[in-house]
């Protein structure tokens, strides 16, 4: 097929690539985005299948049979788990301003540069090799195409460098990425017309990879049935369907598919279409089957594609990796032939534009630019615009990637298939997984621990994977593969510590990822974390805390001028973005900047997050120290508080809490002494009052009873009147005794006073029973209007009837001789009965009504003098009735009488 | 003496049955002696009387003992008339003590008769 017309295809491929970029970034600027839906999402996550799958697949089938499979087996089985872990990543991502896989891995760990340095060169040696089998298959496949399939003599091979057609691919490739991705800075790294390209590469190269597939069994075969049984005949091919015959065992499943599960995650393009360029946590959802059911169809035809390539293609010119494009060739299917060369190509550019363009973020962000702000000369010769110095740096970065990726191909990579190669890049990229997911959960991860693992792990890789292909192509003695270094057998890079009977990939993920897991957790036992990491720990693993917004995170208790803030925005991000970034600061948080001076530290960290966006967690943090003056005291302080918030909100709560028992008790023990105080007043004033109620008797008995015995010769009329007051003085010091013990006896919490259904009726009638001599001396009448039926109260027997004896005497006092009238009566309601005690007699001023219930309050008036009596009585009786949640109270009208009325519970019959 | 077995003497007590002692060992003194069974009453016998000594309660209900005592020290022609005051012990006791119109003399309830008779018989020789 003609050259010219094979770069006029691919011209024009690449010229609708662009449209469908340029009109997504359009579409994105108008606020209509294409990019933002799960279908999208889930196509451009298919990156995952690059040349490797288009073209390797068949490669690997036809030499191992199903052995392809573990590379999709193992996304299809993380894509269980994506909800939770990489919708955690996503959210953290966000929030931190993540901008590669190795930036997260810098911030995690206390936005370490050395970190971030490591995990670059990690990934960009890593990630060389299967970059190199983007150009080696794009490479080949045009070579297939213009020579009409694999020609014996290596035509290309044998041209001088700057004539191979394959340095021509990489040299356009790099174009493409610059052009695709290093156009200009974006501060959240994200690129919408790159995802929508993506996206359509996915389902072009599907969609040609399924032409393919149908063209291959059901235009030279008869469907799925015939092209099977006819490749039953062939002894390898039969072979290849057999586990053990095609050298798979469960060991080498295992480690495939463990390595693969990391790479859809953690492989540079994965982790930036995934989470750098992800536009809402809620695609996960759908993506998760999306993902797996696109790998699952890109699989339907590998293996009826690998036999019959095996069946149909002469042994001289079979090239597996190239059979998707050599049947339709060697069968006159020319068309179907570019069409398979575009896919394979749309296939390989999608993998390198991403990755490059991920690898050129990396290298500036976490490698150049910290490592440029740590030596001062360029610190001083900031006047002229960095944005657009770091965009010469990201695309030099690509460029440089390209070429180192187009040596490897040229020197080693066209050795190898291109799965082994690819899987040597899985293997480098796995390293990354243990800081990642154990930081992921782990809080007490450290940076020493993650550096001591990743690199361990990288260079257990480097010695057990790289070297032995360096070593191939004469690099270094093959001696050392064979025998090990210095003769040391158990040094030899393909038996680690004597450990043989494994694949070179299973060998090297095997002790890669022991020592790198080991060394994560072991140093992370005992090394300390500084107060940054400390706080970026918190951060990351408690992600969803932070999400809810319910901690204020405000730890960076930094000052700067806004001059300085404004100048560091302008440099990186040009002018135009600083502007809109510092103008929705002050719409969002309503703070007028024209009026300030000084930046706060809210605004710093705001700034270094968008810088970060830029440059990259480290880089941002190290720029904004230039101008920002921290208080370290305060800082750790700050962050060591932080550590420790949860347990200062629940010591708090506690604390809370306890405080709120303490008022509680403070506020029962103030009642209580409130109580006892006024207790100890009422008996103060008690004793106070019997005793002066004792002493009037007690005074005129002595002086009396002292005359009677010194004056033998009085009067018998005056002796007699003596005695008489001896007698009712004697009587009054008794009753007043007999009241206080009573009154002792309604106070004391008596466990024997029991609270039972009382009778009333009957118990009046035993009341009024007693006075029927003084009323018969005072000519008092009194009537008891009493029902016939019975009526319950709830009270107790003897303390009631004290009650009404008190009632009926004080009545009886207080009535004329001659004219008194007493009735008794009771109205017996539902729930309460009222009993009353009414007299005719002098009645009760108002002013008097209330407190004659009080002690030793006594009525009296001039004309009459003073009752008999103690003052006691209705005191008693109020408590009583009281005592049993009964009411005690008194009308009277004075001159006309008092009615006295006690309310008690009504009860059941006993 | 013949000065003091001419002496009137006014009892002030709202407890009759304290009047009553009281009465008969001033009498046996020879005294003149009228009673009144609360403070409003012995100011009405006051000024038509003019005892020499006023032997007076003090807690009594409606106006206390020393509330006529200070209405007594502001009646005409009773500059002579010497108050003994009859009080409980105890806080009432403590009272008498920090009130001071001149002249006064107190007894604590219950009193022993002769000290009674001879109080009332020291206030009307020095008084």
């Amino acid at each position: 097929m003609s050259p010219l017309l094979i770069i006029l295809v691919l011209t024009g491929y690449v010229g609708l690539l662009f449209l469908i970029a340029y009109y997504a970034d359009q579409r994105a600027a108008r606020g209509a985005s294409l990019v933002k839906n799960p279908l999208i999402y889930a196509l451009s996550l298919a990156v995952y299948c690059t040349a490797w799958t288009f073209y390797g697949s068949v490669g690997r089938a036809a030499e191992s049979g199903i052995g392809f499979l573990p590379i999709y087996l193992g996304p299809v089985l993380f894509a269980l788990l994506w909800w939770i872990v990489l919708r955690k990543i996503i959210l953290i991502s966000k929030s931190q301003r993540i901008t590669s896989i190795v930036d997260f891995l810098s911030s995690r760990y206390g936005k370490s540069t050395w970190l971030g340095v490591l995990g670059t060169i990690v990934v960009v040696v890593g990630i060389i090799p299967y970059i190199s089998i983007q150009l080696k298959a794009i490479t080949f496949s045009l070579q297939h195409l213009t020579h009409g399939g694999k020609v014996p003599g290596q035509v290309w091979e044998n041209l001088p460098v700057y004539l191979d057609p394959g340095l021509f691919v990489a040299v356009a490739l790099a174009l493409f990425s610059i052009l695709f991705g290093a156009r200009n800075l974006d501060p959240n790294e994200r690129h919408e017309g790159l995802v929508a390209a993506i996206a359509f590469e996915s389902i072009f190269k599907l969609a040609v990879f399924l032409t393919v597939g149908l063209f291959v069994t059901f235009g030279l075969y008869d469907g799925f049935g015939d092209l099977f049984r006819q490749a039953w005949q062939f002894e390898d091919i039969h072979a290849l369907l057999d586990f053990e015959h095609a050298g798979i065992d469960s060991m080498n499943w295992f480690w495939l598919m463990l390595l693969s599960l990391f790479a859809v995650l953690l492989l540079p393009r994965q982790f930036h279409l995934a989470v750098v360029e992800n536009t809402s946590v809620d695609h996960i959802g759908r993506a998760a089957w999306l993902f797996p059911l696109y790998l699952l169809l890109i699989n339907v035809f590998v293996l009826p594609i690998a036999f019959a390539g095996k069946m149909l293609i002469p042994p001289e010119m079979a090239e597996p990796d190239l059979f998707v494009v050599d049947l339709p060739l060697l069968n006159g299917q020319g068309f179907l032939a570019l069409l398979a060369v575009l896919g394979g190509f749309s296939a390989g550019t999608g993998m390198v534009i991403v990755s490059t363009i991920a690898l050129s973020i990396m290298i500036s962000n976490n490698m150049v630019v910290p490592l440029l702000l740590r030596t001062s000369t360029v610190r001083e010769g900031w006047v002229d615009d960095l944005s657009k110095r770091l965009l010469g740096i990201r695309r030099i970065s690509i460029a440089i990637v390209l070429l180192v990726a187009y040596a490897y191909f040229k020197w080693i990579g066209q050795r190898y298939t291109l799965v082994s190669v690819g899987l040597i890049s899985f293997a480098a990229v796995a390293q990354f997984a243990p800081a990642v997911f154990i930081g992921l959960y782990w809080k007490r991860a450290t940076r020493m621990g993650a550096m001591v693992g990743l690199a361990l792990g990288f260079l257990t890789w480097f010695y057990t994977l790289l070297l032995p292909t360096l070593a191939e192509v004469h690099f270094m003695g093959v001696h050392i593969v064979e025998s090990g270094p210095w003769g040391i057998s158990w040094l030899r890079p393909d038996a680690l510590f004597g450990l043989k009977g494994m694949d070179n990939i299973t060998h090297a993920a095997f002790w890669s990822l022991l020592l790198n897991t080991g060394g994560v957790v072991l140093v992370s036992l005992y090394s300390r974390q500084n107060t940054l990491e400390i706080s970026q720990a918190d951060l990351f693993v408690e992600i969803y805390k932070y999400q809810t917004g319910s901690i204020d995170y405000d730890v960076m208790r930094r000052q700067a001028t806004l001059q300085d803030v404004t100048l560091l925005l302008n440099r990186f991000l040009g002018e135009h973005r600083a502007n809109t970034l510092l103008g929705s600061y002050s719409r969002t948080f309503s703070k007028d900047l024209s009026k300030e001076t000084m930046a706060d530290a809210d605004l710093i960290n705001y700034a270094e997050t968008h810088l970060a966006g830029a440059i990259g967690a480290a880089s941002a943090k190290l720029i904004m120290r230039t101008i920002a003056k921290e208080d370290p005291i305060s800082l750790e302080e700050m962050f060591r508080i932080l550590e420790q918030t949860q347990e200062f909100i629940r010591y708090s709560r506690e604390l809370e809490h306890k405080s709120a028992e303490l008022q509680q008790t403070t506020r029962q023990l103030r009642q209580a002494n409130e109580q006892l105080k006024e207790l100890d007043l009422l008996k103060a004033d008690f004793i106070t009052t019997v005793t002066h109620e004792l002493r009037t008797p007690i005074t005129s008995i002595k002086a009396l009873s002292k005359i009677l015995q010194e004056n033998p010769d009085l009067p018998t009329q005056q002796r007699r009147e003596f005695l008489g007051i001896l007698v009712s003085e004697s009587e009054r010091i008794s009753r007043l005794i007999n009241q206080v013990l009573d009154l002792e006896r309604t106070s004391v919490e008596n466990a024997e006073w029991k609270i039972e259904p009382v009778e009333l009726t009957q118990l009046i009638r035993h009341s009024s029973a007693g006075f029927r001599q003084q009323l018969e001396e005072k000519q008092i009448q009194l009537h008891l209007d009493l029902p016939d039926e019975n009526v319950w109260v709830s009270a107790s027997v003897d303390p009631l009837t004290q009650v009404f004896v008190n009632l009926l005497s004080n009545a009886l006092k207080f009535c004329e001789a001659g004219k008194g009238v007493i009735h008794i009566g009771l109205d017996s309601g539902k729930d309460q009965v009222v009993a009353f005690v009414k007299d005719n007699g002098f009645g009760i001023d108002p002013k008097d009504q209330q407190t004659i219930f009080g002690q030793f309050v006594q009525v009296s008036n001039n004309e009459r003098g003073k009752p008999t009596g103690s003052g006691l009585g209705l005191f008693i009786s109020k408590r009583i009735v009281e005592r049993y949640g009964g009411r005690i109270w008194v009308e009277s009208v004075p001159g006309e009488g008092a009615t006295f009325f006690i309310s008690l519970d009504a009860s059941a019959p006993a | 003496m013949g000065q003091i077995k001419s002496a009137k003497i006014l009892l002030v007590d709202d407890e009759p049955n304290i009047l009553v002692p009281i009465e008969f060992l001033m009498q046996q003194q020879g005294f003149e002696v009228r009673k009144a069974f609360s403070g409003q009453e012995a100011l009405d016998i006051l000024p038509g009387y003019k005892p020499d000594v006023v032997v007076l309660d003090v807690m009594m209900p409606g106006m206390d003992g020393f509330e006529v005592a200070k209405r007594i020290r502001k009646l005409p022609g009773l500059r002579h008339t010497r108050i003994l005051f009859l009080t409980a012990k105890g806080a009432e006791e403590d009272r008498m003590k920090g009130y001071s119109t001149g002249g006064e003399v107190y007894m604590t309830k219950p009193f022993d008769n002769d000290e009674l008779i001879q109080i009332v018989a020291e206030v009307l020789e020095f008084g």
